[in-house]
């Protein structure tokens, strides 16, 4: 399930699209999946706050979109660009690959939120395997 | 079975009570076509499903939008008994449609992604974690009869 040139526009165009709000879908999305995965609290267990839109929450949450802007613009070898992120969350971070597919989850559901008319199928389908492939590329020095 | 708080039941109904199937229904089985497309093979009578365009206009994926979601209704009114609520339902898909029981999974994700770009920020993220856990016991209920 390769990118495909398609599938790399749309998620270029849609991500200049969202961009001017990546603060706020990182923390919207963080926010949700503590709440609705409460097992991924488990690594955030030195944080003094954990609610929904908290300090660190917000702050970790533009964290995570600085890797998938990073992402979109490493799209065409998403593997090499995330190299140092791929070792960071396998050597010292350890968080369990199946976590990527629950944020990505919670990131979708908030691109539907805050998106909702520019959040089509189309567009749907290639942030969809965008995610996928930056979950891949981010598990691949696990072992 | 399943234990529900008096709060999740009112959630989950005031959830189920602003969604109109027939608008939510074909928005998500479109989507679930679209955005895994392997799903498609199920649908082989259903005529043009080639394109997003196609599959979204299809009138025959529509109404089976409606049915399936539809049946969304039984959960919602049965929420203590869903289990045996879904019994036929899951003999069903297992024994004469062949249905992979992790379709039932990937249309709970999308149905849940329609809802929350339809409800925006009023879908906050309590009402989507009751709203997931009634999803995942739906789904479990529907691959009950599987093995």
């Amino acid at each position: 399930m390769t990118l495909t040139a398609k599938d790399k526009k749309m998620v270029k165009a849609f991500w200049a699209k969202v961009a001017g709000k990546a603060e706020d879908i990182g923390c919207d999305a963080l926010s949700r999946m503590l709440v609705v995965y409460p097992q991924t609290k488990t690594y955030f267990s030195h944080w003094k706050d954990l609610s929904p839109g908290s300090a660190p929450v917000r702050k970790h949450g533009g964290t995570i979109m600085g890797g998938i802007s990073l992402a979109v613009a490493s799209i065409d070898d998403i593997s090499a660009g995330l190299l140092s992120l791929s070792e960071l969350h396998a050597f010292q971070l350890r968080v369990d690959p199946a976590n990527f597919k629950i944020l990505s989850h919670n990131i979708l559901v908030v691109l539907a939120v805050l998106f909702p008319n520019d959040f089509n199928p189309e567009a749907h389908v290639a942030m969809d395997k965008f995610l996928a492939a930056v979950g891949r590329a981010l598990s691949e020095k696990y072992r | 079975m399943v234990e529900w708080t008096d709060a999740e039941k009112s959630t989950i109904s005031a959830v189920w009570g602003r969604v109109d199937i027939n608008e939510v229904g074909p928005l998500a089985l479109g989507r679930v076509l679209i955005v895994y497309p392997w799903t498609q093979r199920y649908f082989g009578s259903f005529g043009d499903v080639s394109t997003p365009a196609a599959i979204m206009g299809n009138p025959k994926v529509a109404a089976h939008g409606k049915v399936v979601c539809g049946a969304l209704d039984n959960a919602v009114k049965n929420m203590g008994n869903i289990l045996a609520t879904y019994k036929s339902l899951s003999e069903t898909h297992a024994n004469k449609l062949f249905v992979d029981p992790d379709n039932f999974r990937v249309l709970a994700d999308v149905l849940t992604i329609v809802i929350a770009a339809k409800f925006g920020a009023s879908f906050t993220p309590e009402i989507q974690a009751t709203w997931q856990k009634f999803m995942k016991v739906v789904v479990a209920a529907m691959g009950s009869r599987y093995f």
